[in-house]
């Protein structure tokens, strides 16, 4: 196993304002990192950097093709950045609605990405759309409903369904499970357990929940203040946190 | 009253052929230019009339339809006010005119080399409806993704079992831009294939121009197993008896008796002169 | 001849500074030392706070020590848990170092024959064989059919206890550390972990162990190691 995304000394600014500073860690193939932390700790911003969606301020991040070449994403020009985030990255929002094409049935949102990849055989797209939706529990006979009709798991279901369709390597996640009922929530995470599993994803997950992190991430990094005061193994992190911010978080945490 | 020769002054004029120089050089490209208050409304086709005023010489014979009718309200205006400001010949003849102005058709009878055929357009952008943000499909179009173009063809056959979009049928211009035809029926997309004709686009409110340029490829875009297909109809022109025209459905009287007709009135009276004579 | 050396601790100490309690400094263990073969089942004795669970748990880099050495042979080279990057601990973890818990951990929702079969998974057995051998085990710990398809969340201890113990012996490893997982069987089931592990020790693994209940202990154990709860600093 081998790494399949370097973070060096990442930093993002708002102008003056720090977003997230000097972050750096190494992602494996396979393999999914969370990073967690309160509201305006970073982790989104972070994400977003990470994911080429914000410009960093310093710092790089690179990408190992599966042609084994290294890419260095600041480098890229739109076009290439855009190539890479259709054909082997993933980004999945925390609000379903800003994921989808709300004015478009089930079936064209999760095609979508296929067709931008060149995919023009109809029943084809149907098919592969119809497999997808049972995939993510959805009843396929909903394929030509519009998303606006589904609750709120279904539109996040919807969504990892529409980004995973194109099997990307790796795979953005911004609270995916935030904002649904706790119920809802678990067979989200169960969902994308198997999926990640399943299609060998690595994927780099913002949350602020730790029970998330420990259900689904084998390492963990705790974001304070824009920066990351601590990292390592989740179940370390969560049962024996070094840094006050982390047990501070650990501790915060209802027990049932 | 006095106006400048085709009512624009001369530096709108130049502005407006410097646009269309570069709309010619990339085809399908939609090229923005300074849109000026014409003595008529948006809507009306002030995009095609500010490109007719910036190419009229005082040699021209000009044609104007509307839905294919060189006798409607729209093309009527159109034509006097040309004939008002630049004292150019008009005619109805499609083989006669030099430069044609249409709404929403091309004519039937086949244009040739030295013609030039000006759009009326509404909406520049065929991504619009599905992508709102104007920064974003600029960058559709210059990394050429177009992949969204066919997630509105694929709800047309969800919804409708075939590609229901019968007007206004995108087209990718010479294998680089997609470009909206206007909205002329998708019967009319194959003479936009490799036409002698030079065909420019002009969106007043939108304030774009863009052109296809004589003999440029214009694909059609559709599905592998939903190939593009035009209209058919059943019926022939009950006046002219043509089969292989674009026909208008007309309700003729109070009880809702209908016929088909040509909706290019100068094809369909051609016809009906050379049958009677 | 002797068995091979599997696992030693040099020096180990492990102290919680609780940066919330006033910067309180919890010792729990200090200087400890041990040797762990291949073959032998060494079972940690000790009152209730001598910090033989935190031993396990320090061994199995689910805490960081404080000061020493963890020594683990690995594909038959040595890796020092205390100084490896998570990702050589992950590796560990896959294929040479078990760990059972008194306490199940899942995802809510998953049933129990893939929560037992999981580990063969990421060991890169295929679905349909990991299934098999899932249910073996399960029926070797007499966890009853019907309940394979539910998720365990709402068995019973005893029943969740036997599945977390056949989720974490559905692979064989090399060195197994095993914190209570008797602690809610009955008799007979107990007894059916005793000849689990004497078959992991018969092919070769090293069994490190808590267990209260005499009887288990004294039926397992090769050796035991006494531990003493240090006094608070």
């Amino acid at each position: 196993m081998s790494a399949l995304l370097q973070v060096r000394h990442l930093s993002h600014h708002y102008g003056r304002r720090v977003g997230c500073e000097d972050v750096s860690f190494d992602l494996h193939a396979g393999e999914l990192l969370c990073i967690v932390g309160e509201s305006g700790s970073g982790k989104s911003t972070l994400l977003n950097t990470v994911a080429a969606q914000l410009a960093p301020t310093a710092g790089s991040v690179r990408y190992r093709q599966r042609d084994g070449a290294w890419l260095e994403i600041a480098t890229l020009n739109e076009a290439d950045r855009r190539r890479l985030a259709r054909e082997e990255w993933g980004f999945v929002t925390q609000n379903p609605r800003d994921g989808l094409r709300l004015n478009v049935s089930a079936g064209a949102n999760v095609a979508e990405r296929l067709m931008a990849l060149g995919v023009r055989h109809y029943s084809q797209l149907r098919e592969i759309a119809r497999g997808w939706l049972e995939r993510v529990e959805i009843d396929p006979a909903r394929i030509d409903d519009a998303p606006t009709g589904f609750s709120g798991g279904m539109q996040q279901r919807l969504q990892i369904a529409r980004t995973l369709v194109t099997q990307p390597r790796l795979v953005f996640m911004d609270e995916p499970t935030a904002g649904l009922d706790v119920s809802v929530q678990a067979r989200i995470l169960d969902l994308l357990r198997r999926l990640v599993n399943e299609l060998g994803l690595a994927a780099v997950m913002v949350t602020h929940d730790l029970a998330v992190a420990r259900l689904l991430a084998a390492r963990t990094m705790v974001m304070q203040g824009g920066r990351v005061v601590e990292t390592g193994l989740t179940d370390q992190i969560l049962d024996d946190p070094q840094h006050p911010y982390t047990q501070l978080l650990v501790s915060s945490v209802l027990t049932t | 009253m006095n106006y400048n020769f085709a009512f624009l002054d001369e530096d709108t004029k130049r502005m407006l052929r410097r646009a269309l120089l570069k709309a010619v050089a990339i085809p399908g490209y939609q090229v923005p230019f300074g849109s000026r208050e014409m003595p008529l409304p948006y809507g009306w086709g002030t995009g095609g009339i500010q490109v007719t005023a910036a190419l009229l010489g005082p040699d021209d014979v000009l044609k104007v339809i509307d839905q294919g009718a060189d006798d409607t309200t729209n093309a009527v205006n159109i034509r006097r006010f040309f004939a008002r400001v630049a004292g150019v010949a008009t005619t109805e003849h499609t083989a006669d005119a030099t430069l044609i102005q249409t709404r929403h058709r091309i004519p039937e009878t086949s244009l040739r080399e030295n013609q030039i055929l000006v759009f009326q357009v509404p909406e520049p952008e065929p991504l619009r409806t599905l992508e709102p943000r104007e920064a974003e499909t600029r960058s559709l179009h210059a990394l050429a993704d177009y992949g969204l173009m066919h997630v509105k063809l694929y709800e047309d056959i969800a919804q409708y079992g075939h590609i229901a979009t019968s007007y206004d049928y995108p087209v990718l211009v010479d294998g680089r831009y997609l470009t909206s035809p206007s909205p002329i029926p998708k019967f009319d997309n194959p003479k936009l294939d490799q036409s002698p004709a030079l065909m420019l686009f002009g969106a007043g409110r939108e304030k774009r121009l863009y052109a296809i340029p004589p003999y440029t490829r214009v694909e059609s875009l559709a599905f592998e197993d939903h190939p593009f297909e035009i209209q058919r109809w059943e019926q022939q022109c009950e006046l002219c008896g043509a089969g292989e025209s674009y026909l208008d459905e007309v309700i003729v009287d109070d009880h809702g008796k209908r016929m088909f007709v040509c909706s290019d009135t100068d094809f369909c009276g051609q016809r009906r002169a050379e049958a009677s004579a | 001849m002797t068995a091979a050396l599997m696992l030693e601790l040099r020096d180990l100490s492990k102290s919680f500074e609780l940066h919330h309690q006033h910067g309180a400094r919890l010792n729990v263990l200090r200087g400890l030392d041990l040797r762990l073969h291949a073959g032998e089942c060494v079972v940690l004795s000790g009152a209730s706070g001598a910090g033989k669970s935190t031993l396990l748990r320090v061994i199995y880099a689910n805490y960081h020590p404080t000061f020493g050495a963890v020594h683990v042979r690995h594909d038959d080279r040595w890796i020092d848990l205390a100084r490896a990057t998570p990702h050589e601990v992950l590796d560990v973890r896959r294929r040479t170092l078990g760990y059972v818990s008194q306490f199940l951990r899942v995802i809510p929702r998953v049933p129990t024959l893939d929560i037992v079969a999981e580990p063969l998974l990421q060991s890169g057995v295929d679905a349909a064989a990991a299934r098999v051998r899932a249910g073996d085990m399960l029926q070797r710990l007499n966890v009853p059919e019907r309940l394979w398809q539910l998720p365990p969340g709402t068995f019973s201890g005893g029943e969740q206890q036997r599945v977390n113990i056949a989720r974490g012996l559905i692979v064989p490893r090399p060195i197994l550390l095993l914190d209570e997982p008797t602690a809610s069987l009955d008799a007979g089931n107990r007894a059916v972990v005793a000849q689990l592990l004497q078959e992991a020790r018969d092919a070769g693994s090293a069994v490190l162990g808590i267990f209260h209940d005499e009887d288990m202990r004294d039926r397992v154990a090769t050796r035991l190691f006494p531990m003493q709860a240090l006094e608070a600093a």
